[in-house]
């Protein structure tokens, strides 16, 4: 019985550190924060160091949607689909302002931010966000994937203790 | 403010009358017209070749409540030829708000005219396809009428999302083996940039039909421009054509500055010549790139982001910021230069062309991108004024029309430098020219250098126009009044309109300016180049097949916030 058990903790653990470190990212770019995504994934900042440059346009391929610029009234619909259509486990990075909260733009076309419709992992500030606001972001999520996972395990861990504990006091 | 005195008289006496006014003492030539006789005034400017207004620039509306006919609409027209300009103005009644629609002389008007259809709720008699063109299905009311509330949004769902049928142009399709199929590309698809959706109805593999459908970055540039002021506003137009920033800064400034009556300090003005050439070849790169990644081509997009990248430290040092600079004031700049900003040019301009030369060689003969690029998306230059192009894209078709030639500003008269025309119109020219015009804006940039740094302050002497100093605002009374003044309420711009234009990197990037004194704009349009390019889209690709569409897209430099701002 030890032995499988080591088994699954290790699965899991390569699991997560293959995830943490080839996130497949959708770049959902719509306006100037796109640009500075291409600014990211191009041969200055080469976000490749990472390990992240898989850049996927198909939704059905990639598990980190990142949302770059502004998401107005019109494209909400299609970025909700986009999101639906992500095989989990997913995460969503909002680069951006007006990702964030609609930024500056307090307007009768513009989302005020996009948790409106979708669940975010990481706000990245900024007006755009330099390229290296934009990395430390996604080091940020994969940190947070990673406490995600200690956590879960916490949690696995001390249902089963008390599960045991209420059987050894039965 | 400058007076173009070349009022096109002889014109009206061919008209009966009073079917045209004019109007004096504004920025440029202005007729009132009667909304009965505007075909017929149209027709006489555009289609008579002794008139040769070929070139619709806007169509903007106005509102104003209190008028007895609410609503205004302005036309901006042009004459390449002659380079003169002339405004028309037609009365709308609230209660018949019907115009003719021009699209018989000038096909620009088609976008134009929806547009003011969808932000003020006019109507266009004889247009082949009056909706919604900016806000989306759900939307209700005219944003742009003065008595919307700025912040009330519909929201959209999912089926009420428009579906376009694209107008059965071919009924022909009855022996063919294939069945026409109609397809959607987009908005979140590579090739259409994010922010574009095309049904297209094909036969095979070749687009029969299409259908744009734009507005997806709607960002309400122009309400939001009335509900700040002057200055507030800067940040804004940064985010219409993010590629090239600092034009759009420069732009909307020397309006705001026309209106005052002020002007920049020497040195503002040539650090503005230089940042906005730097700009330029930016964007450019930008363009060229992305085209190239579209053909498949990834190679060139490492190298034309290369040079990108030094030219953002050169921005990042002058004004904090890589892309949305935000570095032009009403006036001047925000900041001095820094202290090694003519090394730190001189610098660049050693770098930049190794990197153009390399991706010459790589691309200029390539046969795959010659098989992909000559002969695609071709437009005469003659239908390429009439549908309303301006810029790079409408030199590459043969005609030489360029703002900083023709109504020099800043200091391009002074340079010795080229207007850049090629023949063929199609994408591969298009890719060329902006090869060609980024070593014209390095030769630009270089004989700026060489006359040094114009000695004196960065920005004018005028406490009602630019912040006084920090130190002085801190320790004089005066100086804090107007501090306080200056941020609480603004630049106070006299009334009056104007429309200013400088070259954009994709063409005339025009601002037209209403001020009645308040403080706040009472009505800014923006004149953005891309937006009449993107209309003629469906035309160009018509008869391509479905991947030259994709090239072709990418060669006309459409930028998203411009184009729906």
């Amino acid at each position: 019985m030890v032995g499988e058990s080591w088994v699954t903790t290790t699965f899991e653990k390569l699991g997560e550190w293959g995830r943490n470190n080839s996130f497949w990212p959708l770049p959902f770019g719509t306006a100037c924060c796109g640009i500075e995504f291409m600014s990211v994934v191009s041969s200055h900042y080469d976000m490749a160091r990472f390990g992240y440059e898989v850049v996927r346009f198909s939704p059905r391929q990639s598990d980190l949607l990142i949302v770059a610029g502004t998401i107005t009234d019109k494209m909400a619909p299609v970025l909700k689909k986009i999101y639906d259509q992500m095989p989990d486990p997913k995460w969503v990075v909002s680069m951006g302002a007006c990702a964030c909260s609609g930024g500056f733009y307090r307007a009768y076309h513009v989302m005020q931010g996009i948790d409106e419709i979708i669940p975010v992992d990481v706000y990245v500030p900024g007006c755009p966000p330099t390229p290296e606001g934009l990395m430390h972001g996604i080091l940020q999520l994969k940190e947070k994937i990673e406490r995600d996972r200690k956590r879960v395990k916490k949690e696995k861990a001390t249902i089963a203790a008390d599960r045991d504990g209420s059987s050894a006091a039965a | 403010m400058p007076l173009i005195e070349t009022a096109p008289a002889p014109l009206l006496e061919k008209l009966p009358a009073d079917s045209a006014v004019p109007v004096e003492g504004l920025d440029q030539p202005t007729w009132l017209v009667r909304r009965e006789s505007l075909k017929e005034v149209a027709k006489m400017l555009g289609a008579d070749a002794s008139a040769g207004f070929d070139l619709l620039l806007d169509v903007c509306g106005v509102d104003y409540p209190g008028r007895a006919e609410r609503f205004e609409v302005v036309y901006h027209l042009y004459s390449i030829g002659r380079h003169e300009r002339l405004r028309l103005k037609v009365a709308v009644p609230e209660e018949d708000p019907v115009l003719p629609s021009l699209i018989d002389v000038w096909k620009a008007a088609n976008w134009f005219e929806r547009e003011v259809y969808d932000m003020f709720g006019l109507r266009f008699e004889g247009h082949p396809n009056l909706r919604r063109i900016l806000t989306h299905e759900a939307f209700e009311g005219h944003p742009l009428r003065k008595d919307y509330d700025p912040a009330r949004r519909w929201i959209l769902t999912e089926d009420k999302i428009y579906r376009p049928e694209p107008r059965p142009d071919d009924e022909e399709s009855g022996d063919d083996m294939f069945e026409p199929m109609t397809i959607n590309i987009g908005p979140s698809h590579p090739a259409m940039h994010g922010t574009f959706r095309i049904v297209a109805r094909l036969d095979g593999e070749v687009i029969t039909a299409s259908e744009v459908e734009i507005g997806y970055l709607h960002r309400c540039f122009e309400k939001m421009a009335e509900t700040h002021t002057w200055q507030q506003v800067i940040p804004f137009t940064d985010r219409l054509n993010y590629c090239s920033a600092f034009i759009n800064n420069v732009g909307y400034c020397r309006t705001v500055e026309k209106l005052l009556g002020v002007e920049a300090p020497p040195k503002a003005v040539w650090a503005s010549t230089i940042l906005s050439e730097f700009s330029r070849i930016m964007d450019h790169c930008v363009c060229n790139g992305a085209t190239l990644v579209d053909a498949g081509a990834l190679t060139n997009f490492w190298y034309f982001f290369q040079p990108r990248e030094e030219i953002y430290g050169l921005l990042e040092a002058c004004s904090g910021a890589r892309l949305t600079v935000s570095y032009c004031r009403i006036g001047g700049l925000a900041a001095d230069l820094p202290p090694d900003f003519e090394a730190h040019c001189r610098r660049l301009l050693e770098m930049i062309p190794p990197f153009m030369d390399d991706i010459e060689k790589l691309v200029d003969k390539n046969r795959i991108w010659l098989d992909r690029s000559v002969g695609v998306a071709a437009i005469s230059g003659e239908q390429a004024v009439n549908w309303g192009w301006t810029g790079p894209c409408l030199r590459a078709s043969g005609v030489a029309n360029d703002v900083r030639r023709d109504h020099p500003y800043d200091l391009y008269d002074t340079v010795d430098w080229n207007v850049v025309v090629l023949p063929g119109g199609d994408v591969y020219d298009r890719y060329r020219i902006r090869m060609l015009e980024i070593r014209e804006s390095l030769k630009i940039i270089r004989q700026l250098l060489d006359r040094g740094i114009p000695e004196g302050p960065y920005i004018v002497d005028d406490p009602h126009v630019a912040l006084p100093p920090k130190d002085v605002a801190y320790n004089q009374m005066e100086a804090m009044i107007y501090h306080f003044k200056l941020i609480m309420d603004g630049i106070q711009v006299p009334a009056g309109e104007i429309y200013s234009m400088v070259e954009g990197a994709n063409g005339e990037l025009g601002f037209y300016a209403i001020s009645d004194g308040s403080g706040k704009p009472y009505r800014l349009k923006v004149r953005p180049p891309c937006f009449p390019i993107m209309s003629t889209f469906s035309h160009l690709i018509q008869g391509g097949s479905v991947s030259d569409a994709v090239v072709s897209l990418g060669g006309l430099n459409i930028i998203a916030g411009e184009l729906e701002r």
